[in-house]
């Protein structure tokens, strides 16, 4: 068998589509996208397409979709635009413990710049309670962030209700949607949304592209200066191919959103209920159905997560873990955290994150390669010895 | 981002186990990430015959458990006390920074294991 990857909440593989789609972009269609001549006119044409197509994916006007470098980019942009332009109105910005650092460490250095920061708790689920966002409101507040789903745990976010908050407190409302779209529906007006960041290459589109929605009227200061591209809003020379590549990969996903959906739950589930049954004392985390339908994330207690990585590597299988050994900075991820696992529950997390091309034989195999892999482990574990003979 | 060495000690671990009746055992714990290392000993005439370990931890932890223990196997107490981590980093063909405390958790669980060893048997302690 091939290697089995399972770790698409990390990236995905470029799809043939967006593939195809970006080819002449990397010939003819090379030029300067803001050029008045006919090179740069052809690249533009490109480029505006595939800002009609993301904006149609999200149920927005092309006008509001501003390409930025990915992720990263776009959240930096949403929450630090938006505290800056807003700093007469207040200094108050509300978010949650679970978001992505992308987010988080921007909210860290913004309360260094004199911002005030609420980080909401979750529940055990990884839920934010939209009430609690309500009561966190203050006459300073001026942004709410809050992620669509969550990266690691895959726990969807009720986004909707916040934006009919955020809406009736007049704040701006910012969700980190990387996860959510191309996975769940999305919809920036259902939702309530003012600004949305996505990244092409969590929907088998390019790495390093991304996109900003920012809802027309909404004050958000420019965060990339320089040249007058994306209407003067975010300079640098346009990434025709990216946008190209991001545009088509996403319209397949969307395309394909139901079928694709129905289709990977049944797998995450097949999965969640197979490790569960085969190995001892695993618990699921994040939320049973508010779930990515990709999402799989367990934690196996007296084993540690990096290692476990690394047996499946070495059978072959990619998947990700938040243990503290694997973070580089030697805490364990501050979504398990968040939820309530204690450190050495946290420590033994899996995650395994499926997309439309996983199998049926996939997860089979590695429900078959898992088990053996846990009790190797728990085997040279101290700490399985010291749980089995407290059970004694 | 591990040697090949690391990872033929993570993927074979030698030694792994542990020893009924242990002339000494040793566990310490990583502050810095909540990791486990246990080692047991037989000694018989001063000399370490058989050491086992038992490690909760990362690719690196138990690897170097591994490599700790190949090479204080056979020698003498005050030859396993003298084991730096630098030694089994070598051993290993190094580590990335982040996991260097990782072997210093190996040279650890060897002292303590043999510390424990000395406190029954407070008469072969020679300094
Ligand atoms: C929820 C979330 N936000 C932001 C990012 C950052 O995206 P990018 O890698 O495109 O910068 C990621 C990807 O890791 C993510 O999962
Ligand atoms: S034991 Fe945790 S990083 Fe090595």
């Amino acid at each position: 068998m091939d290697r089995i990857y399972m770790d698409n909440a990390a990236t995905t593989a470029v799809c043939p589509e967006a593939l195809s789609a970006m080819l002449p972009c990397f010939g003819e269609v090379f030029g300067n996208a803001s050029s008045i001549h006919g090179d740069g006119r052809k690249a533009r044409k490109y480029l505006e397409d595939a800002r009609k197509t993301v904006a149609a994916c999200l149920n927005a006007k092309p006008q509001e979709i501003y390409f930025t470098s990915g992720g990263s980019e776009s959240d930096n942009w949403a929450v630090k635009g938006a505290a800056f332009a807003n700093r007469e109105k207040g200094n108050h910005i509300i978010t949650t413990q679970i978001e992505h650092h992308a987010v988080l460490h921007t909210c860290q250095w913004l309360e260094k710049q004199g911002f005030e920061v609420t980080y909401l708790p979750v529940d055990e689920y990884g839920l934010v309670d939209p009430k609690a966002v309500e009561a966190a409101i203050t006459d300073r507040t001026i942004l709410i962030t809050v992620m669509a789903a969550n990266n690691e745990i895959g726990t969807l976010e009720p986004v909707a209700e916040i934006g009919k908050i955020a809406k009736a407190h007049k704040i701006l409302f910012h969700t980190d949607a990387v996860q959510a779209v191309g996975a769940v529906p999305v919809d920036v007006n259902a939702w309530g949304v003012d600004m949305l960041s996505l990244s092409g290459h969590k929907f088998h589109g390019p790495k390093g592209i991304g996109a900003l929605y920012v809802r027309t009227g909404s004050r958000v200061d420019t965060f990339l200066h320089g040249g007058a591209q994306e209407r003067g809003r975010r300079a640098s020379t346009e990434n025709v191919p990216g946008a190209v590549g991001m545009a088509a990969a996403l319209k397949k996903a969307v395309e394909n959103l139901e079928e694709n959906g129905m289709r990977m739950i049944d797998l995450r589930d097949r999965l969640i209920r197979g490790i569960l049954e085969s190995v001892p004392y695993a618990r699921l985390n994040g939320h049973p159905l508010m779930r990515l339908p990709g999402n799989v994330n367990v934690s196996i207690p007296y084993v540690e997560g990096e290692a476990l990585l690394l047996r499946l590597d070495l059978a072959g299988v990619s998947a990700s873990s938040g243990s503290a050994c694997t973070s580089g900075s030697l805490d364990p991820s501050h979504v398990l955290l968040a939820i309530g696992l204690p450190h050495e529950i946290a420590h033994g997390s899996l995650r395994l994150t499926l997309t439309d091309t996983s199998t049926g034989e996939e997860v089979d195999e590695v429900l078959r390669l898992l088990p053996p892999i846990v009790e190797t482990l728990r085997g040279m574990s101290p700490m399985y010895d010291d749980f089995l003979n407290g059970q004694k | 981002m591990y040697s090949e060495k690391v990872m033929d000690h993570f993927a074979n671990p030698r030694n792994v186990g542990e020893i009924e009746n242990a002339d000494g055992v040793g566990t310490v714990g990583n502050a810095k990430c909540g990791d486990i290392m246990r080692m047991y000993l037989k000694v018989e005439n001063g000399i370490i015959q058989d050491v086992k370990f038992k490690t909760f931890g990362c690719g690196a932890a138990i690897a170097t458990s591994s490599m700790a223990t190949e090479m204080v196997k056979g020698k003498t107490l005050k030859e396993a006390l003298a084991l730096t981590n630098k030694a089994v980093m070598e051993a290993l063909d190094g580590l990335p920074p982040v996991k260097v405390h990782c072997s210093l958790l190996a040279e650890e669980a060897i002292h303590a294991a043999v510390e424990d060893y000395l406190k029954n048997h407070p008469e072969e302690r020679i300094d």
